[in-house]
């Protein structure tokens, strides 16, 4: 067994890498990038945890992980104990050690951080998660009193999929109602298979309905049946559908035929398995040269997936500059070197095409950085007279997500703002109707995978409060 | 899960299927399509409701196959359940009292007229279905389409059957004796609907067509059915499927149908083959 090491050496440990597939073959194929610690890699990292008293990583995670436990015990070689300590309060360890920001939550707020040297929490949670997973670790729930009250969650994002899982461990009926074919929202249809495997979100869902949640998909709440309707059979409802409406930038020809929203894109990618096609039936179209317009995760994974589809040249259009772009800095990085073209403080103007609506270039301006806006970011300033060409034949708009109204249309008393999302009590995601609450990306605008979960937390403690 | 209750094959590419789907039958209204998934590997595909029934639970939908994935579906039978199967999608048609007003149905189009007129028709309107196709065997829903409307006409493009011509002759001169058409529907091929408004202009009266837009998910979320209607873009599968035909932008429309016509050329050659090997 491990042991933990003198606090001397801990400092003179530098952070362990976590390994990678090579570039030149992963950018021919859909398998993960990243590759995950060995044992010895974890616990490496594990001993360089200072077990701090009061550990300030903690207030980084929305998840509420006891973080220096679970590593605690990577050290000591139990990682059945440390994939059960953070069952406790994280369902989704294996998506969440993936995709979860943590150089902005966990890691930021270590104490290590200071000297650049914060522990990688989250690939030490996603190690604990995969180990569990390869070993066939269960944590099996006995004796849970039921308490005969039936909650409705709608939308099976990690918000729904967390509030379910909190809410069945106490005892209630949960029925998740979710409209696609498959469970797990963006996790599923957006964040695409090379940084996300699908079996893996398929495991930790398979986890939460073995605690006993009953998953209803293709069941399209408004059009199936209202949320007014629901109210009338459920105890409480949860409001978790995702900001899943596409946004476009209204440009001129944004309407020609090769123009893709980064949603139907990567939905056909992910979802339908276009990537496979024929084998699979639904047909992608993939461009000699491709531009994707935007700085964000969605941007890059866009970028990402255009290149692994066989696109030539791959340009990723931004009108700020690689500092402001909002992707996590590693997914520039991964895009940077897969050799994504990055033309940053660049606008597009224009998309061109012919009368049978094929595009043939996209039409931009250079821009430069001015005095911040209210974002507190640099605002982008047109540079008269350097409109150009951009030769592309198809361009992905990745500008963001907005709400969709098919939930709030049909819940009569639930306020939205001028955006379309819920209006909620910050606290317990109360809405502004008895016994119905919201979370995740319906409330905040486009957000992330760990805020989404903090909100089914914060719901599923509301939502217990109100049923007493 | 949905499962298929009854197929009737109407012609070579013509079928006609019942489907189990109980909350769908219970809220689909005249106007509004489903989407299905064959088995996982499927496309999604979107099918206009041709009729439904409450009480026994079920929708029926008629196609016709022109691609790999009706293709498979017509290889579908009785007591088969699809992989997925939502809906109600789409808005509904307006439904009102207007006096009176026509129906036009080209193709499998008149099974998605169908409902449109049986309950324009249920309210109090004089309802002037016009339905045709190239030849006679694939006009369809013939009886019920008589029953369904208060007066009706068929075409067919080769003369095989009732009058020789298209649709919008008998639209014009249906125009030209009626004075009081407050109001025209129109489903069938684009450039039916198309020609449809041509005609309809000159005597200042709307068109309503259904737009059979590219999709995906159906619910507002992917932008693969937007549409330039008025200027404005929208979505086929939740602001429409129904549009004001006037306001339609027709060629960008047209094209964004093509938009995988290679693909899908190269899918259904490797599906027929598939097929022969069996
Ligand atoms: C491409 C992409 C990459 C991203 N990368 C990252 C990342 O690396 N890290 C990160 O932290 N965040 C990332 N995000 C953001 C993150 O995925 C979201 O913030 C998060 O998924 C929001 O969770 P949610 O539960 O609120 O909603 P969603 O995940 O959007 O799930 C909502 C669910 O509700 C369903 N639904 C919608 N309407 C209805 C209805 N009417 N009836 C029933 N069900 C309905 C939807 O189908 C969906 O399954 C990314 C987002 C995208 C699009
Ligand atoms: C709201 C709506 C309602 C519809 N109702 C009916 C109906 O009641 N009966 C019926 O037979 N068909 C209907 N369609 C069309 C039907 O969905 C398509 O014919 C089907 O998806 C084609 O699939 P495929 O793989 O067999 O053919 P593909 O190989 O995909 O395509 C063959 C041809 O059909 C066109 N096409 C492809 N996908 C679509 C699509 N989603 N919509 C329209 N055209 C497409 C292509 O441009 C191509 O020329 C409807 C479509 C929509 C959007
Ligand atoms: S703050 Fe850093 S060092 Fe301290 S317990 Fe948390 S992870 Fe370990
Ligand atoms: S869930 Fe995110 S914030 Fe919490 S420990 Fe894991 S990586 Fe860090
Ligand atoms: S089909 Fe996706 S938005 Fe209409």
């Amino acid at each position: 067994m491990a042991k933990m090491i003198p606090m001397k050496e801990r400092g003179k440990r530098t952070p362990r890498h976590m390994p990678e597939q090579d570039v030149h073959k992963r950018i021919h194929n859909f398998n993960e990038v990243s590759l995950g610690y060995t044992k010895e890699d974890a616990i490496y990292e594990a001993q360089r945890c200072l077990q701090c008293r009061s550990p300030t990583c903690m207030d980084g995670c929305p998840a509420d992980i006891n973080i220096p436990e679970f590593i605690k015990k990577i050290v000591e070689e139990n990682f059945t104990g440390s994939y059960f300590e953070i069952l406790k309060t994280n369902n989704l360890p294996a998506i969440a050690g993936r995709v979860c920001p943590q150089e902005e939550q966990c890691s930021k707020a270590c104490v290590w951080n200071k000297a650049n040297k914060a522990i990688h929490i989250g690939r030490l949670e996603r190690f604990v998660a995969d180990w569990a997973r390869d070993n066939k670790i269960h944590l099996e729930r006995v004796g849970i009193e039921k308490k005969n009250k039936k909650i409705a969650i709608v939308g099976s994002g990690p918000a729904g999929l967390t509030c379910s899982a909190d809410l069945v461990k106490i005892g209630y009926d949960v029925t998740l109602f979710e409209a696609l074919q498959k469970p797990g929202g963006v996790l599923v249809y957006g964040i695409p298979e090379f940084r996300l495997p699908k079996a893996i979100v398929e495991y930790e869902i398979g986890e939460i309905k073995r605690l006993g949640v009953t998953i209803e998909t293709d069941f399209i709440v408004g059009l199936t049946k209202s949320v007014d309707e629901l109210a009338e059979e459920f105890d409480a409802i949860f409001l978790a559908n995702g900001a899943g409406a596409p946004r476009f930038l209204h440009l001129p020809g944004e309407n020609l035929n090769d123009v893709y929203s980064a949603n139907e894109f990567l939905t056909r990618s992910n979802l339908m398995k276009a990537y496979a096609f024929p084998k699979y039936d639904t047909p992608i179209k993939v461009g000699k040269k491709v531009a994707v317009i935007g700085g964000g995760n969605v941007a890059m994974d866009s970028a990402r997936t255009a290149l692994r589809l066989g696109t030539e040249e791959v340009h990723l259009v931004y009108r700020r500059t690689s500092k402001e772009a909002p992707a996590r800095k590693e997914e520039l990085t991964h895009a940077e070197e897969e050799g994504i073209i990055f033309d940053f403080l660049t606008l597009p103007l224009k998309i061109l095409g012919n009368e049978q609506g094929d595009i043939n270039g996209m039409e931009c301006i250079k821009m430069r950085l001015g005095e911040p806006d209210e974002s507190g970011r640099r605002r982008p300033i047109y540079i008269d007279g350097t409109n150009f060409i951009l030769q592309v034949d198809l361009v992905i708009v990745a500008i963001g997500t907005a709400a969709n109204p098919i939930v709030a249309r049909s819940a009569t008393g639930v306020k939205t703002n001028k955006w379309g999302y819920f209006i909620t009590d910050e606290n317990t995601c109360s809405t502004t109707r008895k016994g119905i609450f919201a979370g995740g990306d319906i409330v905040r605008g486009a957000a992330t995978v760990i805020s989404a979960v903090g909100d089914g937390k914060r719901a599923a403690k509301a939502i217990n409060n109100f049923l007493q | 899960m949905s499962k298929i209750i009854r197929v009737e094959k109407w012609h070579d590419v013509i079928y006609s299927m019942w489907i189990k789907a109980l909350q769908i039958s219970m809220k689909v209204q005249p106007g509004q399509f489903v989407i299905l998934m064959i088995d996982e590997k499927g496309e999604r595909i979107p099918l206009t409701v041709a009729d439904y029934h409450r009480e026994e639970g079920w929708v029926q939908v008629v196609f016709q196959t022109v691609g790999t994935s009706t293709m498979k579906l017509a290889q579908m039978s009785i007591g088969d359940e699809f992989f997925s199967f939502i809906g109600p999608l789409g808005k509904p048609s307006e439904i009102k009292k207007y006096g009176t007003v026509i129906t036009i149905g080209g193709g499998t189009g008149i099974a998605c007229i169908h409902p449109i007129t049986r309950a324009l028709k249920e309210v109090g309107n004089k309802v002037i279905a016009i339905i045709g196709a190239r030849t006679k065997e694939l006009i369809i829903m013939e009886e019920e389409m008589k029953e369904a409307s208060t007066e009706l006409h068929i075409t067919t493009d080769d003369g095989s059957y009732m009058r020789k011509g298209f649709v919008t002759e008998v639209l014009k001169e249906v125009l030209q004796g009626e004075k009081n058409v407050r109001k025209v529907w129109a489903i069938g091929p684009a450039i039916m609907m198309k020609a449809t408004c041509a005609v309809a202009k000159p005597f200042g009266i709307d068109v309503i067509v259904s737009l059979n837009a590219i999709m995906v998910d159906g619910t507002g979320m992917c932008g693969s059915c937007r549409v330039t209607v008025g200027g404005q873009t929208k979505y086929t599968c939740v602001d429409g499927p129904e549009f004001n035909g006037h306001l339609v932008e027709w060629r960008e429309f047209m094209n964004r149908l093509t938009r995988y016509t290679e693909l899908e050329k190269l899918s259904s050659k490797m599906y027929k083959k598939k097929c022969q090997r069996k």
